[in-house]
């Protein structure tokens, strides 16, 4: 059995205008020892559904899905106080921005202590020496001194590893990842990366990375979910998606990527993202798709099978590619 | 493409020459104590070409953003001399040279005000820099820029906040060409625009280049984009140029230790590329204490002796660099005098 199961999921939020489906039917699958990468652009609703599995969007948001099991537990039944036992213990999260995740009123130190006092329930001194071994296993340098410093002494790169630190310190068995490299430098980000999946050796943990660079994906990722304003429009291993990918979205995307460019100009996908007002009736892609068709604009499409990468196309490109894979 | 020029200067001549540019900082130090220098930026040397491509790589702290401050004559350098146009840049000059060199920067979302139509922000550069030029005139260039930049007419009377952020980064294009410039400044003009509009921008900047024969000085730290736009590329290690040339002949044959470094951490977009990553140890120096010698020698793996008592020059015919054990095929440096 699967350590994450979410099926149908989906998330609305309650606006002004009305309401506004940010997730749409999302099914994912997360095993032991698996890295996940979640691709989309902004709008796409990939941080907003691992919120809704942790349990940490507003009240104005209305999360539904027909099942949601993480490592056993329902947790859409679950009351939130026994919900709160096991986010931030065996479900664990590192937020998109370091600085603004810590809390700067407090030393790095008290806040990676109160998670093992409160999930664990050490004493002061185990919770010390703990705090201390985990700083050194993300290779923070002279940790005893680290561990007062307050969130504003220490760089980008520093605070990151602190938030990998209290993600991983009661040895989750799921770490969602939220773009955790975006705003550090690519020797720093190499670093990190490095890090989240030699953790992922040590200790057996299912990795899901949420991020919109496909150089990432491409290094780090054993399966990739793309994600297009709220729909899972594709899932496929990382090799095949690369090579061949079935969704005309997840084609665009690789193409638009500078470093795969044959010509100055690079193709562009045009048009935006469909907003609350303008979704179309259809398959939400079709206003910026080159394949579309009248069907297309009328009928949304289904997932196709696993042979196709679970695509939500009528016409999925490279179907000749799953002879020969 | 071109075939390898030997130092040759191409058709045209340059509209930026930079020799030593240098910016220091005094902070901190009280009212008794002694300030520290940040050097933020050290002996840059340069060369904007209309119609060309200068790209600046580097990590956070290396000096880029700084570079961008002086060129666009907001701050003075130190030490250092820049021309523009043969025009020297002191500040008594700057008035006159402002409107040569602009700026894109690389938040769209902080750098349009909210309260101005886009026709009032097009317009703005015309009404404090041509205070001459009548009304009737401005908004026919404001209208014929919008157009320029691939906005629609109807967009002349919107907000900001009513275009996504691959629209108004057109609108600071369009903007910063308002005053028909030679140079323009591009700091991170995509790192925050998603993959498909990052495209649709670049393929912009490429086409007005082209008709406007614009200089462009493009900072990124994304390697990839840098590779596609650039035909010169500077690598910058805390406020030196650690290496320089011609882009091929940087991503193909890295001399300098860092810039091998930093193009083994890029993530390729292909998981069948066979990886060969160097870990670099550590993170950045503080720019208030660079170390001595050669500032990259604390991570390098092939650091010496030498390399912590002297600071290599940077050296080279056509591709420099500032090594004294580089890779490749690259000459050794010789060491700078102690200053």
């Amino acid at each position: 059995m699967s350590l994450l199961r979410l099926r149908n999921l989906s998330v609305e939020f309650a606006t002004t205008g009305g309401r506004f489906r940010a997730v749409d039917q999302v099914d994912l699958d997360v095993d032991k020892g698996d890295v996940l990468a979640i691709v989309g652009e902004s709008g796409s609703g990939k941080s907003v559904s691992m919120l809704a599995l942790m349990g940490l969007l507003p009240w104005t948001a209305k999360v539904t899905a027909d099942e949601m099991v993480f490592d056993g537990h329902d947790l859409s039944k679950m009351s939130a106080r026994a919900r709160r036992r096991i986010v931030g213990k065996d479900l664990a999260m590192i937020f998109q921005e370091p600085m603004s995740s810590l809390n700067p009123c407090f030393t790095v130190g008290f806040q990676i202590r109160e998670t093992l006092r409160i999930h664990l329930g050490m004493d002061r001194k185990a919770a010390q020496a703990r705090a201390v071994e985990l700083f050194e296993l993300v290779g923070i340098p002279a940790p005893e001194q680290r561990l007062k410093a307050f969130p504003h002494q220490m760089s980008g790169g520093m605070n990151q590893r602190v938030m990998i630190a209290m993600a991983i310190s009661c040895n989750p068995k799921l770490l969602i990842a939220d773009e955790p490299t975006t705003a550090l430098d690519v020797t720093i980000q190499a670093q990190i990366l490095d890090l989240l999946v030699r953790l992922r050796d040590e200790t057996g943990m299912g990795l899901v990375l949420i991020t919109h660079d496909m150089g990432v994906v491409a290094e780090t990722a054993q399966r990739v979910s793309v994600h297009y304003a709220g729909q899972k429009v594709e899932e496929q291993p990382v090799r095949p998606l690369f090579r061949a990918p079935h969704h005309p979205y997840t084609s665009a995307l690789l193409a638009a990527l500078p470093e795969r460019a044959t010509d100055k100009r690079l193709p562009t996908i045009p048009g935006v993202v469909p907003g609350q007002f303008d979704r179309p009736q259809g398959c939400l892609f079709s206003p910026r798709c080159p394949f579309a068709d009248d069907h297309c604009r009328k009928v949304p499409p289904a997932p196709r099978g696993p042979d196709l990468g679970l695509a939500r196309c009528h016409y999925p490109l490279n179907t000749d590619e799953r002879l020969a894979s | 493409m071109s075939a390898v020029t030997t130092d040759a200067p191409t058709s045209t001549a340059p509209v930026v020459t930079a020799r030593g540019l240098t910016r220091h900082y005094e902070v901190g130090g009280g009212l008794f104590g002694k300030p520290k220098v940040v050097r933020a930026l050290s002996d840059l040397d340069f060369e904007l070409t209309p119609g060309r491509t200068l790209a600046v790589v580097g990590e956070s702290g290396c000096g880029k953003s700084t570079l961008a401050r002086v060129v666009t004559l907001i701050e003075e350098p130190t030490r250092g001399e820049m021309s523009i146009s043969g025009t020297k840049a002191t500040p008594d000059a700057w008035k006159s040279l402002r409107s040569k060199v602009q700026i894109v920067f690389q938040d769209p979302y902080g750098s349009l005000n909210p309260r101005q139509r886009i026709g009032q922000i097009l317009m703005e550069p015309l009404l404090i820099n041509r205070p001459k030029m009548p009304q009737s005139e401005r908004e026919e260039k404001a209208r014929e820029m919008l157009r320029l930049v691939g906005l629609r007419p109807e967009h002349f009377d919107r907000y900001p906040h009513m275009f996504s952020g691959g629209q108004r980064q057109r609108i600071a294009i369009g903007r910063a060409l308002m005053l028909e410039p030679e140079v323009l400044v591009l700091d991170e003009p995509v790192s925050a625009l998603d993959v498909s509009i990052q495209s649709s921008v670049l393929n912009l900047l490429i086409d007005l280049q082209e008709r406007m024969q614009l200089a462009y000085l493009f900072i990124s730290h994304d390697l990839s984009v840098v590779r596609h736009v650039a035909d010169e590329v500077k690598v910058m290690y805390l406020g030196r140029a650690v290496e320089t040339g011609p882009k091929d002949m940087i991503f193909d044959n890295p001399q300098h230790p860092y810039t091998k470094a930093l193009l083994s951490a890029t993530p390729r977009a292909d998981p069948e590329a066979a990886k060969e990553r160097i870990k670099l140890e550590g993170e950045l120096p503080s720019p208030l204490a660079v170390p001595p010698g050669c500032a990259f020698a604390p991570r390098c793996w092939k650091a010496q002796d030498k390399c912590r008592a002297a600071r290599p020059l940077l050296d080279g015919a056509t591709q420099k660099s500032a090594c004294f054990f580089p890779e490749g095929e690259g000459k050794p440096s010789a060491e700078a005098p102690e200053s």
